[in-house]
């Protein structure tokens, strides 16, 4: 509880003593390199390889003649935007760009360089970490938006290269009943990925102490914490906005 | 001037400094020293707000800084320049970026200004052609000329440094503590200095405080130290082979 009640307190030192809006635009553009741009390549690999396994693995389970094959393409993309696409890709997010927000800051902490900062009279937890959490809201949802798209087409290629289905199935089976809220659900819920993961791996590596042992804890701490929190709001958002 | 009043920090109810009284005089450089452990370090972060002590309070030119007000607090570490024992540069910076990082977040010069101040303050602690390089990429000696460029960028009024001269080599050593005591005499700023070194304590120590387990024992200067009566403070002094061949003499 203690630690909650800190991480809290943390989360409100971000939005006060700030540095100029010049600054901050400055660093978020330099995290949105880092958190988004650097991403893409992890993020396209694992989601086009979650569309193309579903696709295969949907059509081992589904054996009877009873149902069509373009029921796959529904299923690819009911799967991939409700729950793969946000939340899968939050664990890969938080196991590349968690670990680094906190291992980066831990280190930052045991080489006094954010002791540095707060001896020049800058809000050290607003300068370093109100950027990222900023990166990582609008950079997220765009990752996810680009996995939903690449796991979608994963399917495609996996489904018509095997001759699971045909390419006119897996497009009828994907426009299917679609429901546009859908994407506005995971997308919502990507801001909310996005913020616990920025906010709970800089919080852990902001208050790193010791040395590079611990920067090692903390980051691993980071990364678990993160993952317990997706899930936790991932079931709460789907009870609240489904 | 600076003055601690009073200064008591405990840490998980062990005390850690008790009533802590001094002054360090501007245009002079003040050493803290003891050996390890003996509360230096939590000294200087109570000095410059690092650390919150538990009672007393340290005041710059009359001005109550531990318990100022967040926009007072600002304003006076805006005067403060700071040398962390291991440089505490910015890994992610070059030499260059380092040094003007305080101008750039904490003034509105123009870009050839502020290059301009930069080249002058690196030219001030003997470093040039090294603006482009990475600190990963210079020697602990340069690290800590780097730290005092980038204490001095802003005209401070202020320097600290925390054991400026930890892991260098003697020759190295004199060399930054030289600097920094021509650096206080030059811009007439107020500088303390947190060391174990007696090299520097002989060298450049004006003012001289003497922590042992957290208390002052002793104050006074480089000239009057080896004259000391305090038991403490003589077992440290002379626990050096050459300070005690240098006594015998």
């Amino acid at each position: 509880m203690k630690s909650i009640g800190k991480y809290f307190i943390f989360l409100g030192s971000l939005f006060v003593n700030r540095e100029s809006f010049k600054t901050y635009l400055r660093l978020i553009i330099d995290e949105s390199i880092l958190v988004g741009v650097n991403s893409i390549f992890i993020v396209a690999i694992v989601s086009t390889f979650m569309g193309a396994v579903t696709a295969v693995q949907s059509a081992y389970n589904l054996v009877s003649p009873l149902i069509e094959d373009y029921i796959i393409g529904t299923l690819v993309r009911d799967m991939t935007v409700l729950e793969l696409a946000p939340t899968v890709i939050a664990i890969v997010f938080a196991g590349k760009v968690g670990s680094s927000i906190s291992s980066g800051l831990g280190t930052m902490r045991i080489t006094e360089q954010i002791d540095a900062l707060e001896v020049m009279g800058i809000n050290s937890a607003s300068y370093l970490v109100l950027p990222k959490i900023i990166s990582a809201v609008i950079m997220y949802p765009l990752l996810v938006s680009l996995a939903m798209f690449l796991s979608i087409y994963g399917g495609y290629i996996a489904g018509t290269l095997t001759n699971i289905l045909t390419e006119q199935e897996y497009i009828y089976g994907i426009r299917l009943d679609f429901n546009p809220f859908t994407v506005k659900f995971a997308l919502i819920k990507s801001v909310v990925f996005a913020f616990l993961i920025s906010s709970i791996s800089a919080y852990k590596g902001f208050f790193t102490k010791g040395g590079a042992l611990e920067v090692g804890i903390a980051s691993t701490n980071a990364v678990t914490n993160s993952c317990i929190a997706i899930l936790l709001a991932d079931y709460l958002l789907a009870e609240l906005l489904l | 001037m600076i003055e601690v009043a009073n200064i008591y920090k405990a840490f998980d109810g062990k005390q850690v400094l008790s009533g802590i009284n001094g002054k360090f005089e501007q245009g002079k450089t003040n050493l803290i020293i003891g050996a390890s452990g003996t509360g230096k370090t939590v000294l200087l972060k109570c000095i410059v707000g690092l650390i919150q002590p538990d009672d007393g309070s340290v005041f710059y030119h009359g001005r109550d800084f531990t318990h100022a007000d967040r926009d007072l607090k600002t304003d006076i570490r805006r005067e403060i320049g700071m040398l962390f024992q291991g440089g505490a540069l910015f890994d992610s910076k070059n030499v260059e970026e380092n040094v003007m990082f305080p101008l750039n977040i904490l003034t509105k010069m123009p870009p050839d200004e502020k290059l301009d101040r930069v080249n002058f303050c690196l030219a001030r602690v003997g470093l040039e052609n090294v603006n482009k390089k990475m600190p990963s990429e210079i020697r602990g000696g340069m690290k800590k000329r780097v730290g005092i460029a980038r204490a001095i960028v802003n005209n401070s009024q202020y320097l600290f440094c925390d054991e400026p001269n930890s892991g260098l080599d003697p020759q190295t050593a004199i060399m930054i503590d030289n600097l920094i005591s021509e650096i206080t005499k030059e811009y007439n700023i107020t500088t303390v200095v947190v060391t174990h070194d007696m090299n520097s304590v002989m060298e450049i120590g004006e003012y001289v405080m003497f922590l042992h387990k957290g208390l002052k024992i002793w104050e006074g200067s480089n000239e009057t130290i080896s004259r000391t009566e305090a038991k403490e403070l003589q077992d440290f002094i002379f626990a050096n082979k050459l300070m005690r061949t240098a006594q015998a003499k």
